[in-house]
């Protein structure tokens, strides 16, 4: 299956990728590309959009439509994509910063709009790419290089920033679990409308190192351990619910997608 | 010419309808004065002809979504000024190194930063020559009357797809908010240009391969010429990469494919030149006050003309260094503190005598201002 999807989908030649041993994105980026491939969709109709940083690379390595843009802007660009041709289904790859940071206003609008754009978030708490500085997620008190004494920042619920904004489908996984990320790609890709998953990946070399998380293994048990399903959770008792990370499917909505009424528009003319 | 109407227009408006013309379907934009208009008429206008309008959250934005329609096929445009200008310089350089056909109107205030939202100013020359980062070329047209805004509009699109390039047009805010009378041309004799389309299968297509001309055929999303763009220096495919060759190979040619083309590039208008001994460059709404100055001065019996690009960037400059030689002396009329200026000296100074004039109150240069410049400089 592995092989498959490699031969499919991927451009091998520009393989191996720049990430470093470790690291999760690659993970996440099988988990989509089974996703596209259980959907059976056409490849030339698949636009992959990116942003700047670690993950955003991830475009290059994909045998689709792939832009990979400026830093923050993947949700911009995307839009215009999408606005300018509605049948193409668009996907955006993005990481913590990107999203969160530079990019934050254009997921808020992207996601008011609810234009048909699956946004998978690959959350790693670092700026990895440029030598693992705090991003919007690195956990209150974690160290970053920018941050040796530890973080004073509050870090973002990305996920109830997206439902809160409007997003129409969001949810929530880990490369603990890859078949969760297949399964909620698939379902974020199958919305009509502004989809959102938050995948928490792992990044050895910088947030690990520097906060002694161990290695790459140990750092994907601890995921699994920090996390818990959202029907487990939403049984527990309030007082056990404290510092657990809600995974699964965690919000959808039925909203007119965005592309869909302009062209009620043009065609009432 | 058998026209087909002739209608009474503001520079913002004869923006829109040239830009509908020339096959603009996609337009993403953000409110600022003195602008603004263009993005209330292509909201207006473009659902009635199948178009797509869209008011984005910020000026970055407006200009990354039109750079990604672009890339989906569609003639896009966006239009701000000074402020806005600023924020989509990196959304502009990529448009450059990843060569997406696209029109950026900038209808020019006073500055720096907030400056005088309601008043005109020529501020932003440079920035439009060089307010990305890095080494590039770009065009950058300005017109000066109200059909010259339509008929520019129309040739920004048709260089931007030509050259697969972002093209700047500049007006100012008294251009943007001029009213004049325009005669529309009948739709078959507006000459439109679209983007090269690949000459070959998806399995032989090369996205970044220049051709003769130097610009690559460009393959829309969703045709099934599955390839990446990317803002990094790229080879022939579109990868990444870091190999020295390549990146000089392709910074070059980005910038040849625009300099090497300048007389099919390069726009002006000449006033009253026959027998001129000296000449005033000007542009833009000071190209008009020009105008009258110089009919003033000749009725005074000075042998003076205008010379006004409408093409500043890349600048024309075998004319300017015709007129260094041919000139006794070339003042430079702008309302800035000496922008083009520094590019007419760079040119001409070796020849003659260059001498600049320039206002930046928010206050049109006056005729009369120009006759006193011209007589006591």
């Amino acid at each position: 299956m592995t092989n498959y999807l490699i031969e499919k989908y991927y451009r091998t030649e520009r393989l191996p990728h720049i990430w470093c041993p470790g690291c999760g994105n690659g993970i996440v980026l099988k988990a989509i590309v089974k996703a596209i491939d259980n959907l059976n969709l056409n490849q030339n109709e698949v636009c992959v959009v990116s942003g700047i940083g670690c993950s955003s690379r991830a475009t290059g390595y994909l045998d689709f439509n792939t832009v990979h843009t400026t830093h923050g802007r993947a949700l911009a660009f995307a839009t215009g994509i999408k606005f300018a041709n509605p049948k193409l289904h668009v996907v955006v790859i993005t990481g913590d910063g990107d999203c969160a940071a530079i990019g934050g206003n254009h997921l808020i609008h992207a996601a008011r709009r609810n234009i048909d754009i699956t946004t998978i978030v690959f959350n790693n708490n670092i700026y990895g790419m440029t030598g693992g500085q705090y991003s919007p997620t690195t956990p209150t008190g974690d160290k970053g290089t920018t941050a040796p004494y530890g973080n004073i920042d509050p870090n973002f619920d990305l996920c109830e920033l997206a439902k809160s904004a409007g997003a129409t489908y969001v949810s929530r996984s880990t490369v603990y679990g890859v078949n969760m990320i297949t399964k909620q790609v698939e379902e974020g890709i199958k919305n009509k409308g502004f989809s959102f998953i938050e995948i928490l990946t792992t990044c050895p070399t910088y947030y690990g190192r520097k906060n002694k998380k161990g290695n790459a293994a140990e750092m994907i048990k601890q995921l699994n351990e920090i996390t818990i399903n959202v029907n487990a959770y939403n049984n527990l008792p309030q007082e056990k619910r404290e510092n657990k990370i809600v995974i699964g499917e965690l919000y959808k909505d039925i909203r007119e997608e965005y592309t869909e009424k302009y062209d009620r528009l043009i065609k009432s003319f | 010419m058998t026209v087909e109407k002739i209608k009474l227009m503001q520079g913002n408006e004869a923006c829109v309808e040239g830009a509908v013309a020339a096959g603009m379907r996609f337009f993403a934009g953000y409110p600022i004065t003195p602008s603004t208009e263009i993005a209330e008429i292509s909201a207006a206008k473009l659902p009635r002809v199948g178009g797509k309008f869209i008011q984005m959250e910020d000026e970055i934005a407006s200009i990354s979504a039109v750079i990604g329609a672009s890339l989906a096929g569609k003639k896009a445009m966006t239009a701000t000024s000074g402020p806005g200008f600023s924020l989509k310089q990196e959304s502009i350089g990529y448009a450059v190194i990843a060569e997406i056909p696209c029109v950026i109107v900038n209808v020019q205030r006073g500055g720096p930063s907030t400056g005088m939202p309601t008043s005109p100013a020529q501020g932003d020359v440079m920035q439009a020559r060089w307010g990305t980062h890095g080494d590039h070329s770009i065009i950058a047209l300005y017109p000066s009357t109200v059909k010259e805004v339509y008929d520019t509009t129309i040739k920004a699109f048709n260089l931007a797809e030509k050259y697969r390039t972002p093209v700047i047009l500049l007006m100012d805010e008294v251009i943007g908010h001029m009213r004049e009378k325009v005669v529309l041309p009948r739709e078959g004799e507006i000459k439109i240009y679209n983007r090269k389309k690949p000459t070959v299968s998806p399995e032989e297509y090369k996205p970044y391969k220049a051709t003769d001309d130097m610009v690559p055929e460009m393959a829309n999303i969703g045709e099934g010429y599955r390839y990446h763009v990317t803002g990094l220096v790229h080879d022939e495919f579109g990868n990444p990469t870091n190999n020295n060759v390549t990146a000089e190979e392709l910074i070059k040619r980005l910038v040849n494919k625009i300099e090497n083309n300048i007389d099919d590039i390069v726009e002006y208008e000449e006033y009253k030149m026959e027998d001129a001994e000296e000449v005033i460059v000007a542009y833009g709404s000071t190209a008009r006050s020009v105008k009258s100055a110089i009919d003033i001065l000749r009725d005074r019996g000075r042998k003076i003309g205008l010379f006004k690009p409408i093409t500043i960037w890349p600048s024309p400059k075998k004319e300017l260094e015709l007129l260094g030689k041919n000139m006794k002396r070339i003042l430079v009329v702008e309302m800035n503190m000496g922008q083009y200026l520094l590019e007419v000296e760079r040119i001409c100074r070796k020849y003659t005598e260059v001498k600049g004039y320039g206002r930046v109150n928010g206050e049109l240069i006056s005729p009369n201002e120009i006759v006193s410049f011209v007589e006591e400089g």
